[in-house]
């Protein structure tokens, strides 16, 4: 529908590059903010303002971040928690996406009686607010023995998150012609056979979704990680929480703002890496919330 | 699903009765274990959860029925209905000014703009950030002293002074600010996908007739835009109901409990406050707030699904 719109420059379209140009200002902002603030000295940071460049750059933030920062009662920096969210978003990521896929595939090419229920109670439980699960969840992991472990968490990861990876992979695989399956399966190609010869070579964009979106969520979760870790196995997104709200001592801005980039590296990578996946999981997303 | 495999007759049959049956059986047996952990991980929890609210659970969970009594005190809670009127508050503004932003910009950037796939990237980079990544940047913007009071002095705004992140009055606020700074991108990629969606022949038609843009855009783009207006409203009031990491960051509630949200009300008296009864009936009220907003909504999809 652009094609209506005569281009050139008339005042109006003067008018709507400034509103545009505005706007990606105010979006950048924050991150300029954040990135200024993190290469300053505290000194700096008193004398000047949020838009300031550093009057000598330095990286103290930084390392002081990732190596001594205090974080409630440890003053060991965010990096044993940053490899946390590592050890525990990877492996959550990999089997919540492919029970996503394999899951996905029955709903959509193998349908037995009960299934399309099955998948509307799996579709309810992505609106449903994880605080009514939380408590039930606590007392099951501390049963097992799991309580504020990493181990703990990727299982809670891969409940919570595969009911998104099954629906991405089951709106992905209804597009693909049932006949392809019949044909199949006259050829002799049982179950597995088909989904790995013919579904899984073209899953790739499918699975790129999928990768991208659980990552993001479970890289960014704050609830499960402060409610179900503690100490050692905590998140990164719990350690710059306790970081900047951490009393004790002078408040280094610099320190903070180096924390919030540190954990916000990853998710940001990935987004300027592979934003077109990124926008399709969370367009996706949204006809479900 | 009737079973149409074949193999060569007589080769072990007893085995190929065997396969049989398993393949009969693979599709199910690749879907229990989901449906079990779900199954028991959504709906026995939320169960239990509504078990917990009709008891007096205080540190740990017990099972002395109390009735409503936990529903009865929360209403009475001071803090549970100022959580509840901030979320009022919080949504609404959030939603509303999300949408505004979102639809706006939008429009504007569906107007052969060049450059527009970078435009968009800027646009959405918020959406891959963590709220508390965004909490702590915009805690320290907005930091009485040294943040944008500072920026605004050092520009030559001497009177200039903004304490909202610590006024009980206006802190609820500065969180709707950080929210709708992370949110509005996405909202105007779901309206820009919509308006490319959009049949330009009767926009064409509207214009042969007369009619100018902004006419055209209010009277009939918009209007056409229904689905994707009712989808951006129930994606941003589920992150609304849910909105907890942000208030976290920014305020952790305060001052005093003038940011609590009802997630964080949820969270503090379950688990650090020790009153587990009445942390279990918030909770159910919060779902209770989903189901009011989803079941009318899947209630008109599946009906407007039926009518097409």
């Amino acid at each position: 529908m652009t094609d209506i719109v005569r281009t050139g420059f008339r005042p109006s379209r003067i008018a709507i590059y400034g509103v545009l140009l505005l706007a990606c200002l105010v979006y950048l902002v924050p991150l300029i903010v954040m990135l200024i603030t993190s290469f300053k000295t505290p000194m700096d940071i008193r004398s000047g303002n949020l838009l300031a460049l550093p009057t000598d750059w330095t990286t103290i933030g930084w390392t002081k971040a990732w190596s001594e920062a205090c974080t409630g009662v440890q003053c060991e920096g965010v990096k044993g928690y940053f490899w946390n969210s590592f050890k525990m978003t990877v492996p959550a990521v990999m089997i919540s996406t492919l029970l996503g896929a394999f899951n996905g595939y029955v709903l959509s090419k193998w349908k037995f009686k009960g299934s399309d229920l099955l998948f509307g109670m799996l579709l309810f439980g992505c609106f449903v607010p994880f605080q009514v699960v939380l408590l039930p969840m606590a007392a099951t992991l501390g049963k097992l023995g799991m309580a504020n472990t990493t181990a703990g968490l990727v299982l809670v990861h891969v409940i919570y998150g595969v009911a998104f990876t099954t629906l991405f992979f089951r709106n992905y695989y209804v597009a693909i012609p049932d006949a392809l399956v019949k044909a199949a399966r006259l050829d002799g190609a049982g179950f597995f056979t088909i989904f790995f010869r013919i579904f899984l070579p073209m899953s790739t964009p499918i699975f790129m979704v999928s990768l991208i979106w659980q990552f993001t969520q479970i890289w960014n979760d704050f609830l499960f990680g402060v409610v179900f870790a503690s100490g050692d196995s905590q998140p990164i997104t719990v350690a710059l929480n306790n970081l900047v709200n951490t009393s004790t001592g002078v408040k280094e801005y610099n320190v903070d703002m180096a924390a919030a980039m540190i954990a916000a590296l990853p998710t940001l990578v990935v987004y300027i890496v592979a934003g077109k996946y990124f926008i399709r999981g969370l367009t996706a997303g949204s006809v479900k919330g | 699903m009737e079973h149409t495999q074949r193999r060569p007759a007589g080769v072990a049959r007893a085995l190929s009765g065997l396969m049989d049956g398993l393949q009969r059986w693979l599709p199910k047996l690749v879907v229990a274990p989901t449906f079990l952990l779900v199954g028991i991980g959504i709906y026995g929890y939320m169960l239990w959860t509504g078990v917990l609210s009709f008891t007096n659970s205080s540190f740990l969970p017990s099972y002395n029925f109390v009735g409503l009594e936990q529903y009865a005190k929360l209403m009475e809670s001071e803090r549970w209905i100022v959580a509840s009127w901030n979320l009022a508050i919080f949504g609404g503004l959030f939603i509303g000014i999300c949408l505004l932003i979102g639809v706006v910009l939008a429009i504007f950037l569906d107007q052969r703009i060049r450059q527009e796939g970078a435009i968009r990237t800027i646009y959405l980079y918020p959406m891959a950030l963590s709220m508390i990544v965004t909490g702590t940047v915009w805690r320290w913007i907005l930091n009485p002293r040294l943040g944008l009071e500072k920026l605004m002095h050092d520009w030559g705004w001497t009177s200039f002074s903004f304490d909202w992140l610590v006024n009980s009055d206006f802190a609820i606020y500065t969180i709707v600010m950080a929210a709708v700074w992370q949110a509005s991108g996405f909202v105007m990629a779901l309206f820009l996908a919509g308006l490319r969606g959009v049949d330009s022949s009767i926009i064409r038609a509207a214009r042969v007739d007369g009619a100018s843009l902004p006419v055209i855009y209010w009277k009939i783009i918009l209007p056409s835009l229904r689905p994707v207006f009712f989808s951006s409203v129930m994606v941003l009031a589920h992150i609304a109901i849910k909105s907890f990491d942000l208030v976290m960051a920014m305020t952790a509630g305060g001052p005093g409990y003038s940011t609590d949200l009802p997630a964080v009300f949820m969270y503090a008296h379950t688990f650090t406050r020790g009153q587990m009864g009445l942390g279990s009936a918030s909770a159910m009220l919060m779902l209770g707030a989903i189901l009011a907003l989803l079941v009318p909504y899947l209630y008109s999809e599946l009906r407007e699904k039926r009518h097409d």
